[in-house]
């Protein structure tokens, strides 16, 4: 039996059922419609609007992003009506915040930008006025939140609820009140946030925000950079933001294993590594102070050192503790080591503890 | 929004030990029940009066639910607070009925009476001060509610007697009061049987006995001893009773969807949540007859295979939630609720839940999830609630009014109930009508009176001998008719054809001293206070209305503004998640048809009927 089909713009398309017109148009490459708060791997809330196509026989427009498909829809993603609609649902996003592009740290990579661009749609002059009061806080090291930005898509609170299942932040208040909350309405640092930054990464706009990357560059003046995470052995892809030879920010790479996810460490511990204080070269102890050495210098007194306490005292007189931020091959090879080279089992991880 | 938790100027109050153990064993006594953290969260406000960081934690971790929840939950509804008020809360309505009875300005002489802006508590903390959505008590509006106890037909001295009366400590204790407004009998009444409020004002709402002795409960013993649910729906179907919340959808088709289905559990739910502006019906049946909702529930259960019903309650009617747990109570002790009913295996229990001041949670799949524990949000259609609804499992939810009038459908059988009414709109109905006419009132009647005769009869005429210049039908999202259509009947499809509509069957009669821009703002305050937020064309939509419509009604309108309030009312009505988006533009664009001139005088800066602040 074959699939069941709609018609999507005049084209017929097949589909599986379950699936929703989003899905069909964009697995059928008809990319004309926009989303804003439709997040992959999160339910779908059909809060935003923009992804609005008119279905013949329904009442009202549909959100392509939240509706599934049923045999036979006649649908027609791009005409006045549906234009009329999202253009004006862009004007109101735009006059309900303080959407200042020139000073932005989202200019670019905003999503409410490419939508404003892309139906030439500009400030209205019923927008609130450039000095209104929001929300804003920049109490901790890591995130700033800017609600002057925020269309309310509701992305962070799944991000943290359904991505990262942290279950931080949530929608709070009534109607045009409305504005992400954490418990009590406290700021992350007193909140359940374990600043994953998840929610960051999963702003359309410039509302949240890495605070260490503000003012560090433009969309356009980064490279990016795609590393594993050096913290721990689960190997999380990471995508560093790099300018300069700095590394600006980190963002969670879509790919396995974390799938776009990131720990508090793997997106804002990266300090480190442009940090005057690192330590570049191994260090050796020599007349009581310790002193830049090579490689070669530190092994062979690591390896000579090992050999002289093997053969006085046995080898059982030796432990090896071994770090989760290797992988588990590195893990394998350091115990096969202990076991097989230095002939203890006197071996253990920090993971452990 | 400005309420942060965190910056609360009053340092959150000291609970004593006894305090905290109060709230302990309400936690404890709610752990097991599922969408607790509503009634957890109402039961301790109630016992310590307000809910600060410190007790949202503890009910958070106490119930395993996310303090994130809690808050946003919290937040969502009106009638929480996190925030110690004074003893008394004067909510004072602030809904078009109120307002064009003349509501503004007798705040503002509350507000100087009391010495205190809005939202704030007096000094002696005797008295909060805040403005509310309609009250459900229109036909003594101006009107607002005192903790729980209704306050109508204000007037200045009235307001000062009040606030005397408080202060010297006589407080009303709304247990003790027969009704919270009028009298059902103290009415013109209609020639016609009455089916839904025959017993109102006749039984003692709180005996079981009186309503038995009526003949109460025959009918649910009609049903499960000598029906199948199959008849049960058929008959249901044959009395072609429309929805009586406001849709109007065929009650019998409804019940004949979830029927069939194969499921273990399945919900009834009524709808309660009256917050319709102008709407006072349920109110009437349920604080005068509340058995006849149980057995209404009941029979539905039986007809659809639900064993649980709950009843959504609107925070507000403190009332009707005490006579209905008086009555489950009583039936649950008299057999005609629990298990086993009439010798047979059918068992049907009711549970109350109320809302918290939250006019979304009465459209059904709000109102679903609210009782869930969570915030109003609407959910998409489809699935239908008759499919995936209460806990994703098949709920029907009916109005009060419909579900009331099943009993005697079974009773006396569907086919005598069609011959009641209209084609259109079959049975009787409860019209309430309001505004600027001698009586404000509700009256029974079958279907397809006309609104000149609801006006003349039933509500004495206009009042001080004004001319009728607009009625709003239905309620505060539906359209605005004139003088052209006070002799169409007052049904579904008649009215939506003269651009009105029957909704909840309340009619606001305006007469000529109202401006129809005020009016429209009325409306538009109302909608900006009650819009969920979940999408943006009503979020931002409402607002933008108001916003512009105020101007105009300050004199600030500027050359484009109407063409910008058609444009972004047709986006609210295409693009809209839930009706509330899409019909909040109705009344303005049923006014623009009208009196599109009185608009055009605005923005032009004058306002002819001397009322809006354009000078
Ligand atoms: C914004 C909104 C508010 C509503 N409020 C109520 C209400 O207070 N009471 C009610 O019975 N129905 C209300 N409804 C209608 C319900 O969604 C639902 O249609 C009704 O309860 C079904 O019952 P019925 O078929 O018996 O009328 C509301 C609908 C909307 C969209
Ligand atoms: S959030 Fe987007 S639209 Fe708003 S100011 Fe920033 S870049 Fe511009
Ligand atoms: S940083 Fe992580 S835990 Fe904190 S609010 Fe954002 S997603 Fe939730
Ligand atoms: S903060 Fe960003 S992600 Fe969260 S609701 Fe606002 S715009 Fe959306
Ligand atoms: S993307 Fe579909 S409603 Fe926001
Ligand atoms: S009680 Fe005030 S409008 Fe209904």
């Amino acid at each position: 039996m074959s699939n069941p089909t709609v018609t999507i713009d005049g084209r017929a398309v097949e589909f599986q059922p379950g699936q929703t017109i989003l899905d069909i148009a964009r697995s059928a490459g008809i990319f004309t419609i926009p989303t804003l708060c439709y997040m992959q791997g999160t339910n779908p809330t059909g809060s935003c609007r923009v992804c609005v196509v008119e279905v013949e026989g329904w009442r009202t427009l549909v959100t392509a992003c939240s509706t599934a498909a049923t045999p036979n829809m006649v649908i027609h993603t791009e005409n006045p009506k549906v234009e009329a609609a999202r253009k004006n649902i862009i004007e109101l996003l735009l006059a309900s915040g303080n959407h200042n592009c020139l000073i932005c740290e989202a200019n670019g990579e905003c999503e409410l930008q490419a939508l404003a661009y892309r139906y030439q749609v500009a400030t209205p002059i019923y927008a609130n006025p450039p000095g209104a009061k929001y929300y804003y806080e920049d109490n901790n090291s890591m995130i700033v939140r800017d609600f002057s930005k925020c269309v309310m898509c509701g992305r962070c609170v799944r991000a943290c609820n359904e991505r990262q299942v942290n279950l931080a932040i949530q929608i709070g208040y009534r109607g045009h009140h409305n504005k992400i909350v954490g418990k009590c309405d406290y700021p992350y640092i007193d909140s359940d946030c374990v600043f994953c930054g998840s929610c960051v990464q999963a702003c359309p706009v410039g509302a949240l925000l890495d605070k260490n990357a503000i003012g560090q560059g433009r969309p356009w003046e980064r490279r990016t950079v795609r590393t594993t995470c050096p913290y721990c052995g689960v190997g999380c892809q990471i995508d560093l933001h790099v300018k300069g030879g700095r590394i600006i920010k980190a963002m969670g790479a879509r790919a396995i294993p974390n799938e776009g996810r990131l720990c508090v460490k793997g997106r804002f511990g990266l300090g480190f590594v442009d940090h005057p204080e690192r330590l570049q070269t191994p260090m050796v102890k020599k007349n009581g102070r310790l002193q830049e050495a090579t490689w070669d210098e530190a092994l062979d007194l690591v390896a000579s050192k090992l050999k002289e306490i093997k053969d006085q005292h046995g080898p059982k007189t030796i432990g090896g503790w071994c770090s989760a931020r290797i992988t588990n091959e590195e893990n394998y090879v350091f115990q096969k080591f202990m076991r097989a080279v230095v002939g203890t089992n006197n071996v253990d991880h920090c993971a452990r503890l | 929004m400005s309420g942060h938790c965190h910056g609360i100027s009053v340092p959150p109050p000291e609970f004593t030990p006894e305090q905290w153990a109060k709230i302990d064993s309400i936690i404890e006594c709610y752990k097991d029940v599922p969408g607790n953290l509503m009634p957890v969260l109402q039961a301790v406000q109630e016992a310590v009066g307000c809910l600060p960081p410190a007790v949202q934690d503890r009910i958070a971790q106490g119930l395993n639910v996310p303090g994130s929840d809690v808050f946003g939950v919290m937040s969502f509804y009106s009638m929480y607070t996190w925030r110690p008020k004074g003893k008394y809360v004067i909510r004072f309505c602030e809904s078009p009925p109120c307002h064009v009875s003349g509501s503004d300005n007798l705040l503002e002489f509350m507000k100087a009476e009391l010495g205190v802006p809005l939202n704030h508590t007096t000094k002696d903390k005797l008295f909060t001060l805040e403005t509310t959505a309609c009250l459900g008590v229109c036909e003594v509006a101006p009107a607002m509610q005192i903790n729980e106890v209704v306050h109508g037909n204000l007037t200045k001295d009235k307001i000062r007697q009040i606030l005397a009366d408080y202060r010297a400590g006589k407080a009303p204790d709304y247990k003790t009061l027969p009704y919270s407004t009028n009298d059902f009998r103290s009415y013109k009444q209609s020639p016609a049987e009455l089916v839904l409020l025959s017993n109102v004002g006749v039984i003692d709402p709180e005996k079981v006995d009186d309503y038995v002795a009526k003949g109460g409960y025959e009918a649910l013993k009609k049903a499960v001893t000598t029906m199948t649910p199959e008849q049960v729906v058929e008959e249901v179907k044959t009395a072609g009773i429309r929805g009586r919340g406001g849709a109007g959808f065929p009650a019998g088709l409804k019940w004949s969807f979830t029927r069939p289905l194969d499921v273990p559990q399945k919900y009834v739910i009524c709808n309660l949540d009256e917050g319709e502006p102008g709407t006072i019906k349920d109110r009437y049946i349920v604080e005068g007859d509340p058995h006849k909702v149980l057995e209404g529930m009941a029979i539905a259960g039986f007809a659809v295979g639900a064993t649980k019903g709950f009843i959504y309650c609107r925070g507000e009617y403190y009332l009707c939630k005490h006579r209905l747990n008086t009555a489950i109570e009583q039936a649950k002790a008299k057999g005609y609720l629990g298990s086993n009913l009439f010798g047979t295996t059918f068992a049907f229990d009711i549970e109350v839940r109320s809302g918290f001041g939250c006019y979304i949670c009465g459209e059904e799949t709000a109102l679903i999830e609210s009782i869930e524990g969570k915030r109003g949000y609407p959910r998409a259609k489809p699935p239908f609630p008759g499919v995936e609804g209460l806990w994703r499992k098949p709920t029907i939810v009916n109005n009060v009014e419909t579900l009331a009038s099943v009993p005697a459908i079974i009773a006396k059988g569907g086919e005598w109930y069609k011959g009641l009414g209209t084609p259109d709109t079959t049975g009787t109905k409860i019209y309430q009508v309001i505004g600027h006419v001698k009586t404000p009132q509700i009256v029974e009647v079958p279907v397809g009176i006309t609104l000149r005769e609801l006006i003349d009869t039933y509500g004495g005429g206009m009042k001080n001998g004004k001319k009728f210049k607009m009625c709003q039908t239905g309620g505060a999202s539906a359209g605005i008719v004139t003088a052209e259509a006070l002799d169409v009947p007052i049904e579904f499809g008649a009215m939506s054809k003269v651009g009105g509509a029957l909704g909840s069957g309340t009619m606001l009669v305006m007469d000529e001293s109202v401006c129809a821009v005020d009016f429209a703002r009325s409306v538009a305050v109302f909608f900006a206070h009650e819009s969920c937020g979940q999408c943006t064309p009503c979020r931002e939509g409402t607002v933008q209305l108001l916003r512009t419509l105020t101007r105009i009604w300050e004199g600030q309108g500027r050359p484009g503004d109407l063409e910008f309030l058609e444009r972004l009312g047709q986006t609210m009505m295409d693009a809209s998640f839930c009706p509330l988006g899409q019909t909040a533009p109705a009344p303005l664009f049923s006014l623009l048809k009208h009196f599109r001139p009185e608009f055009e005088d605005h923005v032009s800066g004058k306002c002819t009927h001397g009322v809006c602040r354009t000078t």
